[in-house]
């Protein structure tokens, strides 16, 4: 095994990280109230505008683009600050889609226009990117549900991509599109002719996803990515994605545990308070030493995708999205049951962390396939 | 924080300054060990953090890697603090802590040169996980203690020369209050020790029977009643000697299912099979990284939840994985090689076992050390902040107490 050279990690965060964990807290434990997520979750908008807006004013969206293009220049870890946070409260806007997922595709594999022409409008905000890559059936392996022709001045796309996380509210997809040649990557107006997009029913109300049908849409020669091989650009991306989600999981699963708690040091039944007894106390000791290691396992891999070692990555992404999903799962699970009756009603927001678990869980793949990754990394 | 104050730098000076002088005077590749350890008591660099003359330099504990790791590398060794780990790593600071300026004369020293062996009896058959319910009595006649009763789980206990027991010396006040601890010469009269077979079919541990053994009253370490808090400065110590270093990746019991995996035929690498191993994998990292995080956050005064949790988590994924990796093996996971050998292992030997006695040996592992049902009560009370259980011998006398 090439990869089993002890890597070198910092875990600690520095003091600005530490501001920056406290700043993001506060701002949207304020803003994402219950009453707030619901009202978008049950609305059209399909996302929190005003939070978004507010987000991108504090330079929170363009928090990893390069600060030649308009954003802070940061690194993942910062970035990772952040997705933890968002994840902690659920919070409806679409920084997966737009920051992690789409931006990382352009600034890979986007050519130095491309990434000057798209990527400050993503820092402000007012560009947000979904990518659409997926064919309908959500396959991780096998073509893209898209078709891409070459005509005389460009592309014409024909098809239908599933899945698309925030595909209806965003103002810009990337497409990953099977040509002739092989994959190609396009810049495509969410609103040009031929593009229709529909809600699905989706499991996760706060995270809304798309299909994405293209009849006959055309696209501009310079709005093929020409940066990179397209193959790795989205590899890339969908790595970062990986561990996005590993880092949204482990603040939703803190703040399942704390909140459950909470109500089982609240809860008093039989003259004693619920966490008393050994059998809910034990599930809340579990829960912790499980939100522990995944806790560890995503801040690695957001360490690692800062530093950008690549063989390290491939063990640590895979393992943070297997692990941190799991973990997830179980600790949504178990807060129900800890709550009891009041944890299976719709006025509780715990099952909308239940649901995001599981809805994460599956997304991009699920632990089996992630550990499969890892296997093949480790050479087992 | 990480930036070194003016006390660190001058702690640093002051530990290098003793290891140079220590290792110039007694070089150890060519100084015979009881003779180096001697020395390098003398010099402080013992245990650093304990008291000048006491075999330390009051100085912080973290400079001990640094110590021994000059001290390995000048061609010395190490191996006192394994084959006397009770002493060092539990007894040292226990006598420092409590013990009279006589009685840390007289032990510190031979302690750490390996010339007198400690073993630690607190466990009892009727006291496991409820250690303060322990019932072997001292009672006072004249300035002697006479004892009688029995301790299990005495981990070289065969070997020692003296060993730390708690003993029940008020029976009716309530149970932690009437506990008194001592140093015991294991070769007094009415000691017995007899080897303690183990589902392995070693004798890792011993059973030690009391028959009206005398201690003199100077061996006593804190005032009468005083023996629960003694006792845990000696657990606490355990702590602090157990967390040491963090395994590389992939070592440890999935090493052992991993070759398990590698060496099974291809038709039977399924894909069930796979997963399941690679699931325990990614558990074994995770859990590693939480090791790291936990020592990190600690040398940097922060330390969280993480620095608590690994107990738990080890000991049961310990036991899944040496269990899969005798699924792995198949048949020959029928078989038990080299048998049953009613044998003393040399327990501070960090020879690898077969997977087949990892897989027995690794049910002990949430047991020993605080079960994993205290552990979770551990984590559920202190770190979660959750209310207790009531307990219904808290302020009964001992005496009164139910016991099996």
């Amino acid at each position: 095994m090439s990869t089993t050279a002890p890597p070198t990690v910092t875990f600690a965060l520095t003091e600005e990280q530490q501001l920056l964990r406290s700043m993001v807290r506060e701002l949207l434990t304020e803003r994402v109230t219950s009453a707030r997520l619901r009202e978008v979750m049950l609305g059209d908008e399909g996302y929190d505008a005003v939070l978004w807006r507010e987000l991108a004013d504090l330079g929170l969206v363009g928090l990893a683009i390069p600060e030649h293009l308009g954003g802070g220049g940061s690194g993942f870890v910062e970035v990772s600050i952040v997705l933890e946070e968002l994840g902690r409260v659920l919070a409806p806007v679409p920084y997966l889609s737009s920051v992690v997922l789409g931006a990382t595709v352009v600034a890979t594999g986007g050519s130095e226009d491309q990434q000057a022409r798209v990527l400050p409008d993503v820092a402000t905000g007012s560009t947000r990117l979904a990518l659409a890559h997926l064919d309908t059936a959500g396959r991780l392996t096998g073509p893209p549900g898209i078709r891409a022709s070459r005509v005389a001045d460009g592309w014409v796309l024909e098809g239908e991509a599933g899945y698309v996380v925030d595909g209806r509210t965003a103002t810009d997809l990337v497409v990953a599109a099977t040509t002739d040649d092989g994959l190609e990557l396009f810049l495509v107006d969410a609103e040009a002719d031929g593009v229709e997009r529909t809600d699905v029913e989706v499991l996760d109300a706060t995270r809304p996803m798309a299909t994405v049908g293209f009849s006959g849409v055309r696209v501009d020669d310079a709005n093929r990515l020409t940066g990179a091989e397209p193959m790795a650009a989205l590899h890339a991306g969908l790595q970062a994605a990986v561990v996005a989600i590993a880092c949204e999981q482990v603040g939703g699963t803190q703040r399942t545990l704390e909140d459950a708690t909470a109500y089982a040091r609240d809860r008093v039944q039989f003259g004693r308070a619920i966490g008393s007894f050994q059998a809910v106390k034990h599930r809340l000791a579990e829960m912790l030493v499980a939100a522990e290691s995944a806790r560890s396992a995503a801040h690695h891999a957001a360490r690692v995708l800062a530093t950008d070692e690549r063989q390290e990555l491939a063990v640590a992404a895979p393992l943070a999205k297997a692990y941190c999903s799991e973990v997830y799962e179980q600790a949504t699970g178990d807060a129900i049951q800890i709550f009891g009756g009041i944890g299976f009603t719709w006025e509780h927001d715990t099952h909308l962390y239940f649901k995001r678990a599981k809805s994460t869980k599956l997304l991009l793949g699920d632990p089996k396939h992630h550990r499969s990754l890892l296997g093949d990394a480790l050479g087992i | 924080m990480a930036s070194d104050t003016t006390a660190t730098t001058d702690q640093r000076a002051r530990v290098e300054e003793s290891i140079d002088a220590l290792l110039t005077a007694f070089p150890p590749a060519r100084t015979p060990e009881p003779e180096f350890w001697g020395a390098q008591f003398d010099h402080g660099l013992a245990w650093v953090q304990h008291p000048e003359g006491l075999g330390g330099l009051d100085v912080s504990p973290r400079w001990q890697a640094e110590v021994d790791r000059r001290i390995v590398e000048a061609g010395g060794s190490t191996r006192n603090r394994t084959q006397n780990v009770l002493g060092i790593g539990m007894g040292a600071g226990t006598i420092v802590a409590h013990g009279t300026e006589e009685q840390q004369q007289r032990f510190l020293r031979p302690m750490f040169t390996l010339e007198e062996i400690w073993c630690q009896m607190f466990s009892e058959p009727g006291a496991g996980s409820d250690l303060a319910a322990l019932a072997t009595s001292a009672k006072l006649d004249g300035d002697h203690w006479i004892v009688n009763g029995q301790k299990v789980w005495t981990t070289l206990g065969h070997l020692a020369k003296w060993g730390m027991l708690v003993t029940r010396t008020d029976p009716d006040v309530p149970k932690h209050a009437g506990l008194t601890y001592f140093i015991v010469d294991m070769e007094s009269d009415g000691v017995d020790v007899r080897p303690l077979y183990q589902i392995t079919g070693e004798a890792e541990f011993n059973e030690v029977y009391f028959t009206d053994v005398a201690i003199p009253d100077d061996l006593r370490v804190g005032d009468v009643g005083q023996g629960w808090t003694v006792a845990m400065t000696t657990l606490m110590n355990e702590r602090v000697a157990i967390g040491g270093n963090v395994q590389p990746r992939g070592a440890g019991a999935i090493a052992q299912a991993v070759e398990a995996w590698e060496r099974t035929d291809a038709p039977d690498r399924d894909p069930a099979k796979r997963d399941q191993l690679l699931r325990y994998w990614v558990e074994a990292e995770a859990m590693r990284l939480t090791t790291l995080r936990a020592k990190e956050a600690a040398k940097q005064g922060t330390p969280g939840p993480e620095g608590s949790t690994a107990k738990l988590q080890w000991a049961d994924l310990n036991k899944a994985i040496t269990s899969f990796t005798m699924d792995l093996l198949g048949p020959e996971g029928m078989t038990y090689p080299g048998g049953y050998a009613f044998t003393r292992p040399d327990v501070t030997s960090n020879r690898t076992p077969s997977p087949h006695k990892a897989f027995l040996r690794s049910r002990a592992n949430s047991i020993e050390g605080g079960t994993s049902e205290v552990m979770k009560n551990i984590l559920g009370e202190r770190v979660l902040g959750l209310p207790g259980e009531p307990r219904v011998d808290k302020n009964l006398p001992w005496r009164e107490v139910p016991r099996s």
